[in-house]
């Protein structure tokens, strides 16, 4: 039995590119690697939004009113329902004006117990170093 | 010898991201190393086969054949690539397609992960 642990570190704004939303798919991916594993054997996710990244954790995304498309918010949810260990950069938030209030912190709509984790960049650099690769979007 | 798992999410044309990944691929098999290739996002744009060669813009049919030939392991995403029109009847002969949970089980026992992102 092993774990490989792999660290998503979302750097860009959503919508302008594709990356915040493929780097959450792929960590919400690790709730079906079991397939390609042997039994016991896992690969976990955490997500960190540092920098422009932090721009993708604004509640309130009308993607689907205008895009016709899930929005990023949707996506941090549905993270949050498998349990995923979502951390937000609280420097990079504070940078633009943000606090907890603006953005995404918890989903109870979706039946979710865990919650965005608001953290100082040490605390990132801290899971970081925990990690067995790390993934940069 | 090692395992080598390389995602990339660049477009083939437009970057030349995906072409440091083949070279990288190459270079890497070339020491005796396994080398899985995970293509996602506009990435996968490299797995449409009778991709037309001009100067002006990459072209990686056939390097990405000869490498596959060798051992080298394509696989593409499959929502990714069916979500721009590339069906399964436009994939490149030994390419194949998952979805985004085969790259996360080729990054456990790999010995390094490089993930190149989009644009």
């Amino acid at each position: 039995m092993a774990t490989t642990k792999l660290g998503f570190v979302v750097q860009r704004p959503g919508y302008k590119s594709e990356n915040p939303k493929l780097a959450l798919t792929h960590a919400i991916a690790s709730q079906s690697v079991e397939i390609y594993l042997q039994d016991g054997d896992l690969v976990t996710a955490d997500i960190a939004f540092i920098g422009d990244g932090v721009l993708n954790c604004i509640k309130g995304q009308k993607a689907v009113e205008n895009y016709d498309l899930n929005s990023t918010e949707s996506h941090i949810k549905m993270a949050l329902l498998l349990d995923l260990n979502v951390l937000v950069c609280k420097e990079d938030l504070d940078r633009y004006g943000l606090s907890e209030s603006d953005i995404v912190i918890d989903a109870p709509e979706f039946g979710a117990d865990m919650e965005v984790k608001v953290v100082p960049y040490s605390e990132i650099t801290q899971m970081m170093e925990e990690m067995n690769h790390l993934l940069f979007f | 010898m090692g395992k080598l798992t390389i995602g990339c999410f660049a477009s083939l044309v437009g970057s030349t991201n995906l072409d440091f990944a083949v070279k990288l691929s190459a270079a890497a098999m070339e020491k005796g190393h396994k080398v899985d290739l995970w293509v996602s996002g506009n990435g996968t744009m490299i797995s449409l086969k009778d991709q037309r060669a001009f100067k002006d813009y990459s072209s990686l049919e056939k390097p990405l054949k000869e490498l596959m030939a060798k051992g080298l392991n394509v696989t593409a995403c499959e929502a990714c690539a069916e979500s721009r029109g590339y069906h399964a009847d436009h994939t490149l002969e030994g390419v194949k397609r998952f979805s985004m949970d085969w790259y996360l089980g080729s990054t456990f026992d790999a010995d390094r992960v490089l993930h190149i992102g989009g644009e």
